[in-house]
Protein backbone atom coordinates (compact mmCIF):
# COMPACT_ATOMS: atom_id res chain seq x y z
CA UNK A 1 0.00 0.00 0.00
CA UNK A 2 1.22 3.33 -1.23
CA UNK A 3 1.88 5.66 1.49
CA UNK A 4 0.68 8.63 -0.80
CA UNK A 5 -2.52 6.09 -0.79
CA UNK A 6 -2.66 5.86 3.44
CA UNK A 7 -5.27 8.84 3.62
CA UNK A 8 -6.78 8.83 0.06
CA UNK A 9 -8.21 12.70 -0.85
CA UNK A 10 -8.16 14.37 -4.55
CA UNK A 11 -7.76 17.80 -5.41
CA UNK A 12 -8.27 19.88 -8.80
CA UNK A 13 -7.80 23.87 -9.39
CA UNK A 14 -9.12 24.97 -12.70
CA UNK A 15 -8.61 28.70 -14.43
CA UNK A 16 -11.34 30.51 -15.64
CA UNK A 17 -11.93 34.46 -16.73
CA UNK A 18 -10.26 36.50 -14.04
CA UNK A 19 -11.17 33.96 -11.94
CA UNK A 20 -9.57 30.72 -10.57
CA UNK A 21 -11.51 28.00 -8.73
CA UNK A 22 -9.70 25.25 -6.51
CA UNK A 23 -11.97 21.66 -5.42
CA UNK A 24 -11.25 19.06 -3.04
CA UNK A 25 -12.83 16.21 -1.40
CA UNK A 26 -12.92 15.64 2.77
CA UNK A 27 -12.14 12.27 3.25
CA UNK A 28 -9.76 11.46 6.00
CA UNK A 29 -9.65 7.57 6.04
CA UNK A 30 -7.06 4.36 7.33
CA UNK A 31 -6.62 2.61 4.26
CA UNK A 32 -10.19 1.29 4.08
CA UNK A 33 -11.49 2.30 6.81
CA UNK A 34 -13.16 6.10 7.00
CA UNK A 35 -12.34 8.24 9.82
CA UNK A 36 -13.36 11.87 9.45
CA UNK A 37 -14.59 14.78 7.49
CA UNK A 38 -10.70 16.64 6.89
CA UNK A 39 -10.55 20.20 5.26
CA UNK A 40 -6.99 20.25 2.26
CA UNK A 41 -7.59 23.56 0.78
CA UNK A 42 -6.12 26.74 3.20
CA UNK A 43 -5.58 30.48 2.75
CA UNK A 44 -2.75 31.47 2.35
CA UNK A 45 -3.57 35.13 1.82
CA UNK A 46 -6.94 36.89 0.62
CA UNK A 47 -6.40 35.72 -2.81
CA UNK A 48 -4.44 32.81 -2.88
CA UNK A 49 -5.50 29.06 -1.83
CA UNK A 50 -3.23 25.86 -1.47
CA UNK A 51 -4.50 22.40 -1.50
CA UNK A 52 -2.59 19.98 -0.12
CA UNK A 53 -3.45 15.69 -1.32
CA UNK A 54 -1.87 13.01 0.06
CA UNK A 55 -0.87 11.54 3.83
CA UNK A 56 -3.10 13.64 6.30
CA UNK A 57 0.03 14.19 9.10
CA UNK A 58 1.98 15.95 6.71
CA UNK A 59 -0.66 17.82 5.48
CA UNK A 60 -1.09 19.24 9.35
CA UNK A 61 2.25 20.29 8.84
CA UNK A 62 2.94 21.66 5.82
CA UNK A 63 -0.09 24.15 6.33
CA UNK A 64 1.70 24.94 9.47
CA UNK A 65 4.93 25.15 7.66
CA UNK A 66 3.42 27.86 5.20
CA UNK A 67 1.54 29.83 7.22
CA UNK A 68 5.20 30.38 8.66
CA UNK A 69 7.35 31.09 5.90
CA UNK A 70 4.28 33.36 4.42
CA UNK A 71 4.19 34.87 7.80
CA UNK A 72 8.12 35.80 7.77
CA UNK A 73 7.94 37.01 4.23
CA UNK A 74 5.02 39.32 4.73
CA UNK A 75 6.71 40.94 7.88
CA UNK A 76 9.97 41.45 6.09
CA UNK A 77 8.53 42.03 3.09
CA UNK A 78 6.13 44.76 4.04
CA UNK A 79 3.47 43.34 1.28
CA UNK A 80 1.38 40.24 0.69
CA UNK A 81 3.33 37.54 -1.35
CA UNK A 82 2.46 36.88 -5.04
CA UNK A 83 1.32 33.26 -6.29
CA UNK A 84 3.94 32.33 -8.51
CA UNK A 85 6.11 33.53 -5.40
CA UNK A 86 4.30 31.40 -3.50
CA UNK A 87 4.47 28.52 -5.89
CA UNK A 88 8.51 28.72 -5.42
CA UNK A 89 8.39 28.83 -1.97
CA UNK A 90 6.29 25.92 -1.70
CA UNK A 91 9.12 23.92 -4.29
CA UNK A 92 11.77 25.21 -2.08
CA UNK A 93 10.16 24.10 1.02
CA UNK A 94 9.92 20.48 -0.47
CA UNK A 95 12.93 20.46 -2.34
CA UNK A 96 14.70 21.13 1.33
CA UNK A 97 13.42 17.08 1.95
CA UNK A 98 14.73 15.50 -1.02
CA UNK A 99 16.00 12.24 0.65
CA UNK A 100 13.36 11.97 3.02
CA UNK A 101 10.18 13.88 1.53
CA UNK A 102 7.17 15.13 2.53
CA UNK A 103 4.21 12.20 1.35
CA UNK A 104 2.17 15.67 0.23
CA UNK A 105 1.14 16.89 -3.75
CA UNK A 106 0.00 20.30 -3.45
CA UNK A 107 -1.94 22.64 -5.42
CA UNK A 108 -2.10 26.36 -6.17
CA UNK A 109 -4.75 28.44 -6.71
CA UNK A 110 -4.72 32.07 -6.54
CA UNK A 111 -5.13 35.14 -8.63
CA UNK A 112 -2.19 38.37 -8.79
CA UNK A 113 -2.58 41.43 -7.04
CA UNK A 114 -4.02 44.35 -8.76
CA UNK A 115 -0.72 46.21 -9.19
CA UNK A 116 0.67 42.95 -11.55
CA UNK A 117 -2.76 43.11 -13.47
CA UNK A 118 -5.20 40.64 -11.27
CA UNK A 119 -3.99 37.75 -13.41
CA UNK A 120 -5.50 34.46 -12.61
CA UNK A 121 -2.84 31.45 -11.60
CA UNK A 122 -2.90 27.98 -11.07
CA UNK A 123 0.29 25.76 -10.32
CA UNK A 124 0.81 21.90 -9.07
CA UNK A 125 3.58 20.19 -7.66
CA UNK A 126 4.86 16.63 -7.01
CA UNK A 127 6.25 15.51 -3.59
CA UNK A 128 9.75 17.17 -4.10
CA UNK A 129 8.82 20.28 -5.52
CA UNK A 130 8.29 19.76 -9.18
CA UNK A 131 6.45 22.43 -10.30
CA UNK A 132 3.77 22.56 -12.62
CA UNK A 133 2.79 26.08 -14.18
CA UNK A 134 -0.62 24.77 -16.29
CA UNK A 135 -2.81 27.47 -18.52
CA UNK A 136 -5.72 25.21 -18.12
CA UNK A 137 -6.40 22.69 -14.42
CA UNK A 138 -4.04 20.90 -12.58
CA UNK A 139 -4.85 17.56 -10.36
CA UNK A 140 -3.89 15.61 -7.54
CA UNK A 141 -4.33 12.87 -5.30
CA UNK A 142 -5.59 9.49 -5.48
CA UNK A 143 -8.25 10.36 -8.24
CA UNK A 144 -5.90 12.40 -10.36
CA UNK A 145 -6.21 10.13 -13.47
CA UNK A 146 -9.89 10.14 -13.08
CA UNK A 147 -9.86 13.86 -12.54
CA UNK A 148 -7.50 14.51 -16.18
CA UNK A 149 -10.39 12.49 -17.90
CA UNK A 150 -13.12 14.84 -16.47
CA UNK A 151 -11.27 17.72 -16.32
CA UNK A 152 -9.73 17.26 -20.36
CA UNK A 153 -13.82 16.95 -21.44
CA UNK A 154 -15.41 19.39 -19.13
CA UNK A 155 -12.99 22.51 -19.15
CA UNK A 156 -13.16 25.70 -21.92
CA UNK A 157 -11.55 28.61 -21.57
CA UNK A 158 -13.02 31.51 -20.33
CA UNK A 159 -15.50 30.47 -18.12
CA UNK A 160 -17.29 33.13 -15.74
CA UNK A 161 -17.12 32.40 -11.82
CA UNK A 162 -20.78 30.66 -11.46
CA UNK A 163 -19.92 28.38 -14.79
CA UNK A 164 -16.52 27.48 -13.32
CA UNK A 165 -18.15 26.55 -10.49
CA UNK A 166 -20.31 24.42 -11.93
CA UNK A 167 -17.42 22.73 -13.99
CA UNK A 168 -15.42 22.13 -11.36
CA UNK A 169 -17.92 20.82 -9.27
CA UNK A 170 -19.10 18.17 -12.06
CA UNK A 171 -15.51 17.68 -12.58
CA UNK A 172 -14.67 16.79 -8.90
CA UNK A 173 -17.38 15.19 -7.82
CA UNK A 174 -17.75 12.50 -10.77
CA UNK A 175 -13.61 11.61 -10.32
CA UNK A 176 -13.97 10.29 -7.08
CA UNK A 177 -17.16 8.77 -7.53
CA UNK A 178 -15.07 6.32 -9.39
CA UNK A 179 -12.49 6.70 -6.72
CA UNK A 180 -12.62 4.68 -3.62
CA UNK A 181 -10.01 6.74 -1.71
CA UNK A 182 -11.69 9.70 -2.04
CA UNK A 183 -14.63 11.25 -1.60
CA UNK A 184 -16.93 12.03 1.80
CA UNK A 185 -18.24 15.12 0.22
CA UNK A 186 -16.68 18.12 -1.33
CA UNK A 187 -15.89 21.75 -0.91
CA UNK A 188 -14.56 24.70 -3.60
CA UNK A 189 -13.62 27.90 -3.47
CA UNK A 190 -14.42 30.50 -6.26
CA UNK A 191 -11.70 33.13 -5.96
CA UNK A 192 -12.59 36.89 -7.72
CA UNK A 193 -10.22 39.30 -7.13
CA UNK A 194 -12.84 40.95 -5.36
CA UNK A 195 -13.54 38.09 -3.49
CA UNK A 196 -13.73 34.24 -2.47
CA UNK A 197 -16.88 32.00 -2.22
CA UNK A 198 -16.47 28.78 -0.97
CA UNK A 199 -19.33 26.31 -1.30
CA UNK A 200 -19.53 22.71 0.01
CA UNK A 201 -21.33 19.97 -2.24
CA UNK A 202 -23.36 17.04 -1.58
CA UNK A 203 -21.44 14.20 -2.77
CA UNK A 204 -21.74 10.51 -2.41
CA UNK A 205 -20.88 9.59 1.35
CA UNK A 206 -19.81 6.14 0.30
CA UNK B 1 -6.27 -5.42 19.93
CA UNK B 2 -6.73 -2.90 22.12
CA UNK B 3 -10.31 -1.24 22.07
CA UNK B 4 -10.75 2.85 22.87
CA UNK B 5 -13.95 4.73 21.97
CA UNK B 6 -15.00 8.62 22.46
CA UNK B 7 -18.11 10.54 22.20
CA UNK B 8 -19.20 13.80 22.97
CA UNK B 9 -22.70 14.89 23.47
CA UNK B 10 -24.39 17.88 25.41
CA UNK B 11 -21.68 19.09 27.31
CA UNK B 12 -19.83 16.43 27.81
CA UNK B 13 -16.69 14.25 26.27
CA UNK B 14 -16.97 10.14 27.37
CA UNK B 15 -14.03 8.39 26.59
CA UNK B 16 -13.45 4.57 27.08
CA UNK B 17 -11.08 2.02 26.89
CA UNK B 18 -10.58 -1.69 27.63
CA UNK B 19 -8.08 -2.49 30.57
CA UNK B 20 -6.34 -5.13 29.27
CA UNK B 21 -2.44 -5.48 29.27
CA UNK B 22 -1.15 -8.28 27.36
CA UNK B 23 1.47 -10.12 25.59
CA UNK B 24 1.06 -12.67 22.97
CA UNK B 25 -1.24 -15.30 24.42
CA UNK B 26 -0.91 -13.89 27.97
CA UNK B 27 -3.24 -11.50 29.41
CA UNK B 28 -1.26 -9.66 32.26
CA UNK B 29 -3.57 -7.40 33.71
CA UNK B 30 -6.86 -6.54 33.38
CA UNK B 31 -7.07 -3.07 35.88
CA UNK B 32 -4.98 -1.23 33.62
CA UNK B 33 -6.10 2.72 33.03
CA UNK B 34 -5.08 3.58 29.66
CA UNK B 35 -6.90 6.99 29.60
CA UNK B 36 -4.44 10.01 31.55
CA UNK B 37 -5.86 12.99 32.92
CA UNK B 38 -4.33 16.00 31.20
CA UNK B 39 -5.48 19.07 33.17
CA UNK B 40 -8.72 19.88 34.91
CA UNK B 41 -10.73 19.18 31.94
CA UNK B 42 -9.39 17.11 29.62
CA UNK B 43 -8.81 13.82 29.09
CA UNK B 44 -6.70 10.99 27.13
CA UNK B 45 -6.87 7.58 25.90
CA UNK B 46 -3.74 6.07 24.77
CA UNK B 47 -2.94 2.78 22.50
CA UNK B 48 0.04 1.15 20.62
CA UNK B 49 3.50 0.03 21.34
CA UNK B 50 3.78 -1.36 24.75
CA UNK B 51 6.50 1.26 26.70
CA UNK B 52 5.92 3.69 24.10
CA UNK B 53 2.33 4.44 25.10
CA UNK B 54 3.56 5.12 28.83
CA UNK B 55 6.17 6.89 28.13
CA UNK B 56 4.37 9.57 25.44
CA UNK B 57 1.65 9.43 27.62
CA UNK B 58 3.32 10.55 30.70
CA UNK B 59 5.17 13.21 28.60
CA UNK B 60 2.25 14.81 27.71
CA UNK B 61 0.68 14.91 30.75
CA UNK B 62 3.56 16.56 32.60
CA UNK B 63 4.63 18.99 29.80
CA UNK B 64 0.89 20.29 29.89
CA UNK B 65 1.12 20.18 33.83
CA UNK B 66 4.13 22.23 33.12
CA UNK B 67 2.27 24.84 31.33
CA UNK B 68 0.17 25.19 33.57
CA UNK B 69 2.05 26.02 36.46
CA UNK B 70 4.13 28.17 34.36
CA UNK B 71 1.14 30.05 32.88
CA UNK B 72 -1.94 29.77 35.81
CA UNK B 73 -4.14 28.76 33.04
CA UNK B 74 -4.47 25.17 31.44
CA UNK B 75 -4.65 25.05 27.49
CA UNK B 76 -7.50 24.47 25.51
CA UNK B 77 -8.30 21.72 23.92
CA UNK B 78 -8.00 22.42 20.47
CA UNK B 79 -4.60 23.80 21.66
CA UNK B 80 -3.17 21.23 23.94
CA UNK B 81 -4.54 18.61 20.93
CA UNK B 82 -2.65 20.43 18.36
CA UNK B 83 0.55 20.42 20.69
CA UNK B 84 0.30 16.93 21.22
CA UNK B 85 0.01 16.29 17.39
CA UNK B 86 3.27 18.46 16.78
CA UNK B 87 5.08 16.15 18.99
CA UNK B 88 3.97 12.90 17.38
CA UNK B 89 4.75 14.49 13.75
CA UNK B 90 8.45 15.81 14.90
CA UNK B 91 8.93 12.00 16.25
CA UNK B 92 7.97 10.67 13.12
CA UNK B 93 10.70 11.69 11.59
CA UNK B 94 13.32 10.62 14.47
CA UNK B 95 15.66 8.32 15.15
CA UNK B 96 12.94 6.22 16.84
CA UNK B 97 8.87 7.19 16.31
CA UNK B 98 6.49 6.82 19.39
CA UNK B 99 4.02 4.48 17.66
CA UNK B 100 1.24 6.11 19.90
CA UNK B 101 -2.74 6.37 19.40
CA UNK B 102 -4.88 8.64 21.07
CA UNK B 103 -8.01 9.87 21.61
CA UNK B 104 -7.90 13.50 23.66
CA UNK B 105 -11.52 15.10 25.13
CA UNK B 106 -12.16 17.81 26.63
CA UNK B 107 -14.15 20.47 27.79
CA UNK B 108 -13.45 23.84 26.53
CA UNK B 109 -14.96 26.64 29.64
CA UNK B 110 -13.85 29.60 27.40
CA UNK B 111 -16.67 28.59 24.90
CA UNK B 112 -18.83 25.76 27.40
CA UNK B 113 -18.01 23.51 24.30
CA UNK B 114 -17.13 19.60 24.18
CA UNK B 115 -14.13 18.86 21.46
CA UNK B 116 -12.82 15.61 21.05
CA UNK B 117 -9.57 14.39 18.95
CA UNK B 118 -8.44 11.32 17.14
CA UNK B 119 -4.97 11.33 17.04
CA UNK B 120 -3.15 8.49 14.99
CA UNK B 121 0.92 7.66 15.66
CA UNK B 122 1.60 9.27 12.13
CA UNK B 123 0.52 12.57 13.70
CA UNK B 124 -2.50 12.70 11.78
CA UNK B 125 -5.40 14.38 13.86
CA UNK B 126 -9.10 14.89 13.64
CA UNK B 127 -11.94 17.12 14.91
CA UNK B 128 -14.98 14.99 14.97
CA UNK B 129 -17.74 14.05 17.24
CA UNK B 130 -16.94 10.88 17.92
CA UNK B 131 -13.98 8.56 17.28
CA UNK B 132 -12.84 5.00 18.18
CA UNK B 133 -8.70 3.43 17.87
CA UNK B 134 -8.22 0.04 17.45
CA UNK B 135 -9.98 -2.94 15.88
CA UNK B 136 -12.87 -2.00 17.66
CA UNK B 137 -13.18 0.96 15.71
CA UNK B 138 -14.65 -1.11 12.61
CA UNK B 139 -17.42 -2.38 14.55
CA UNK B 140 -18.20 0.66 16.70
CA UNK B 141 -18.12 3.65 13.94
CA UNK B 142 -20.92 2.46 12.25
CA UNK B 143 -22.63 2.12 15.24
CA UNK B 144 -22.27 5.63 16.13
CA UNK B 145 -22.90 7.04 12.92
CA UNK B 146 -26.61 5.74 13.45
CA UNK B 147 -27.32 6.18 17.12
CA UNK B 148 -24.80 9.15 18.34
CA UNK B 149 -26.90 12.22 19.37
CA UNK B 150 -24.82 15.62 19.46
CA UNK B 151 -27.33 16.96 21.91
CA UNK B 152 -27.50 13.73 23.87
CA UNK B 153 -27.66 13.69 27.58
CA UNK B 154 -25.12 11.43 29.70
CA UNK B 155 -27.21 8.80 29.97
CA UNK B 156 -28.40 8.42 26.34
CA UNK B 157 -24.60 8.97 25.47
CA UNK B 158 -23.38 6.32 27.88
CA UNK B 159 -26.41 3.77 26.31
CA UNK B 160 -24.56 4.66 22.89
CA UNK B 161 -21.34 3.42 24.45
CA UNK B 162 -22.83 0.72 25.94
CA UNK B 163 -24.03 -0.46 22.61
CA UNK B 164 -20.59 -0.18 20.91
CA UNK B 165 -19.21 -2.02 24.22
CA UNK B 166 -21.58 -4.95 23.58
CA UNK B 167 -21.24 -5.23 19.93
CA UNK B 168 -16.73 -5.62 20.53
CA UNK B 169 -17.75 -8.30 23.42
CA UNK B 170 -19.89 -10.02 20.53
CA UNK B 171 -17.81 -9.62 17.51
CA UNK B 172 -14.21 -9.26 18.17
CA UNK B 173 -12.01 -12.65 18.69
CA UNK B 174 -10.61 -11.44 22.33
CA UNK B 175 -12.40 -11.08 24.86
CA UNK B 176 -11.30 -7.63 26.43
CA UNK B 177 -13.38 -7.72 29.59
CA UNK B 178 -14.16 -4.35 31.32
CA UNK B 179 -14.03 -1.35 30.00
CA UNK B 180 -12.70 1.76 32.25
CA UNK B 181 -14.75 4.89 31.37
CA UNK B 182 -14.42 8.29 31.99
CA UNK B 183 -16.21 11.62 31.38
CA UNK B 184 -14.99 15.42 31.30
CA UNK B 185 -17.60 17.98 31.40
CA UNK B 186 -17.80 22.08 32.97
CA UNK B 187 -17.07 19.87 36.73
CA UNK B 188 -13.60 18.88 35.64
CA UNK B 189 -13.22 14.50 34.95
CA UNK B 190 -14.59 11.65 37.05
CA UNK B 191 -14.95 8.14 36.38
CA UNK B 192 -17.89 6.29 35.84
CA UNK B 193 -19.00 2.25 36.10
CA UNK B 194 -21.14 1.67 33.09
Amino acid sequence: MSIMEYNGGSVVAMVGKNCVAIASDLRLGNQALNVATFDKIFPVTDRIYIGLSGLATDVSTLRERFRFRVNMYTIKEEREIEPDTFAHLVSSTLYEKRFGPFFIEPVIAGISSPSRGSKPFIAAADLIGCLNFAKDFVVAGTASSELFGIAEGLWEPDLEPEDLFETISQTLLNAVDRDAFSGWGAVVHVITPDRVITRTLKGRMD
Amino acid sequence: MECQFALTGKGYVIVASDTTAARSIVKMKDDEDKIKTLGPHMLMSYSGEPGDTVQFAEYIERNLRLHQIRYHHPLRPSSAASWIRRQLADSLRSRSPYAVNLLVGGYDIATSEPHLYWIDYLGTMAHIPFAAQGYGSYFALSLLDRYHNPEASLEEGLETLRRCISEVEKRLIVGLGKFKVKVVDRNGTREIEL
